[in-house]
């Protein structure tokens, strides 16, 4: 089935109900349908084997999707914040490509690769134009993928992610009921069109019929701007947005959030400290932590208002915990927590968190990361309480979440481990208020070297990676702690890292 | 009948996708669905003329077959002779 019957039956249902509210433009579910239509012929005329976006949200996202699904091409939209040299590797993965966006960014670092680009302003008037010719379109069945999704690659070079329109279809069919947006809804989508909430976003609210407003560039005060102007009763938010919100709205920034029903948030921790701000602040909206992945088509989990009520309302520590969790697996998703050799552990013991559905795809463009009997290893560690709440307990792999971004600590390490006076660096993730997560490292200094002062590594850091990877803590220490197979013993370096 | 195919009644407007199905006739109104509409409409069956409704997803009592229903009709669907029901689904809150 293709995800593009998700954009028709709206556009069956409601063809002059508003879909989208883009930069003050409005697009009915019937605009978007004949957009997507234009864009099939336009996709089947490059003879792209993949429709690239390499721009913030724009209605460009929305007809791309649907214009790719219905040419059966797969669509592949681009992180813009990478490199240069990051992102002309992934174009000439997809390449040759359909890119929509940045035409001058394009053809000077990926000239040589044979893409087609047309700038957004472009594609968004050429698909209007096209009109489909009187002979009934063959439109693609479905059967095959719909999204491809770059991993941001912290371990290695980034994974192509995989999800057919099976994938995608059984995410939404198993988790939103058709049309059941009230007329006046609207969900006020910030994340970055690449990112799989992004995805899920649009497909969601153009199912149950929620009018969609995209804020291209996060701020709070154009969030809270917007969701005064436009009344918006829905948003998704990472948890580093909720923060900047709530900061925001403490020093006074103009709030009119009346209209707000229901916040949902997920792609990092949140800070229990942020999360009891929020609901002081948003008394009339009910909250819903969302955990999903890429290879699961987003949401797999989650923490409904109504748990979030009860968490707060508890005298219980263990119910006033679940505002900690991440509630529990929706009915459509199998999930279990094993050990090293495999083996189901039982209640309240920490292992690796495993899923099953129609929407885990665990697939990547060079193989399926499922095991024989379907199920996915989320690389997620976890438990899960007697009540079946579940609790993450950190990255398998160690990886570093700040405010969403996801970052390995082995590349911050091999950039200190440059400096002539660092023997040794270990990077993990400390407890941040504002992001969630954020860098400490442990060094440590090279015997007849005198160590280096705390501002040269930030500043060593930040020369070579992106700012986010710059350490908020620098420990100096003897010796890191290592087991007795050579491995480091991440956990222990936290410990100190937190005193 | 596969998964992904598109279903119409002889008798109404109905139109559903095929989620799940086995061995058994589909039918709406009474008279089986066919991927094309005969050029006359077969009558509607009193006994299953309670309408289809968008959206909605049909069952029978097995869970062997599941319809999405992708354009409504007067006619209401069923397998076999037995009628299909909705599917009972609990809303989830949105989380995205």
């Amino acid at each position: 089935m293709n995800i593009a019957l998700l954009l028709e039956m709206a556009a069956e249902a409601a063809p002059d109900r508003i879909a989208l509210v883009c930069e003050g433009k409005r697009w009915t579910y019937g605009d978007l349908l004949a957009a997507a239509r234009g864009a099939f012929e336009l996709i089947q005329d490059s003879g792209a084997e993949y429709v690239a976006l390499l721009d913030e949200s724009s209605e460009a996202a929305v007809i791309a999707v649907f214009g790719a699904a219905l040419a059966g091409v797969p669509y592949c939209p681009l992180n813009y914040r990478l490199p240069d040299a990051d992102l002309a590797a992934l174009l000439g993965r997809i390449a040759p490509a359909l890119v929509i966006g940045d035409e001058e960014r394009v053809l000077r670092i990926a000239g040589g690769q044979d893409h087609t680009i047309i700038p957004r302003d472009e594609f968004t008037l050429k698909v209007q134009e096209t009109v489909p010719g009187d002979d009934a379109r063959e439109y693609d069945p479905g059967e095959g993928v719909a999204i491809q999704l770059f991993t941001s690659g912290t371990t290695a070079a980034p994974k192509a992610a995989i999800l057919r329109h099976s994938n995608l279809i059984g995410y939404i069919l198993g988790t939103v009921e058709f049309a059941s947006a009230d007329e006046a809804d609207a969900a006020l989508v910030v994340v970055p069109p690449y990112h799989i909430a992004g995805i899920s976003a649009m497909l969601s609210s153009i199912y149950a019929q929620r009018k969609i407003v995209m804020l291209p560039n996060f701020s709070p005060e154009g969030w809270l701007s917007l969701v005064a102007g436009e009344a918006i009763t829905n948003a998704f938010v990472v948890p580093t947005m909720l923060a900047r919100i709530v900061d925001a709205m403490e020093k006074g920034a103009a709030a009119q959030t009346a209209s707000l029903r229901a916040i949902a948030y997920g792609g990092g921790k949140m800070p229990l400290e942020v999360i009891h701000k929020a609901l002081e602040r948003f008394p009339g909206a009910g909250f819903t932590n969302a955990y999903g992945l890429t290879e699961t088509s987003s949401t797999v989990a989650l923490l409904g208002p109504e748990d979030h009520r009860e968490a707060l309302a508890s005298d219980d520590p263990k119910v006033r915990a679940r505002l900690t969790s991440l509630g529990k697996p929706i009915p459509t998703v199998e999930m279990e927590i094993r050990g090293e050799n495999g083996e189901v552990l039982p209640v309240g013991q920490p292992g690796e968190i495993y899923v099953r559905g129609d929407q885990v795809s665990g697939e990547y463009k060079e193989k399926s990361a499922l095991d024989a009997d379907g199920w996915f290893p989320t690389r997620d560690a976890g438990f899960m309480d007697e009540d079946g709440y579940l609790f993450l307990s950190g990255r398998a792999d160690d990886v570093i979440v700040r405010g969403g971004e996801n970052m390995s600590p082995g590349e911050i390490e091999d950039v200190l481990l440059t400096h002539p006076a660092i023997a040794d660096a270990c990077a993990c993730a400390i407890p941040s208020v504002e992001w969630g997560e954020t860098v400490g490292v442990a060094v440590v200094t090279r015997e007849g070297h005198a160590a280096p002062n705390e501002g040269e590594l930030k500043e060593l850091v930040r020369s070579r990676l992106r700012s986010s990877r710059v350490p908020e803590k620098v420990a100096f220490v003897t010796e890191l702690p290592y087991n007795e197979m050579g491995k480091l013993l991440r956990r222990k370096v936290k410990d100190v890292l937190a005193d | 009948m596969k998964p992904g195919t598109r279903l119409k009644s002889a008798a109404c407007d109905t139109e559903v996708m095929v989620i799940r199905s086995a061995d058994g006739q589909i039918e709406c109104g009474g008279s089986p669905m066919g991927e094309t509409k005969p050029a006359e409409p077969a009558p509607l069956a009193a006994d299953f003329s309670a309408g289809t409704l968008m959206g909605k997803r049909y069952v029978d009592s097995d869970g062997k077959y599941e319809l999405l229903c992708v354009k409504p009709g007067k006619g209401s669907l069923g397998v076999d002779g037995a009628a299909l029901v909705v599917k009972d689904a609990k809303p989830l809150p949105a989380s995205d």
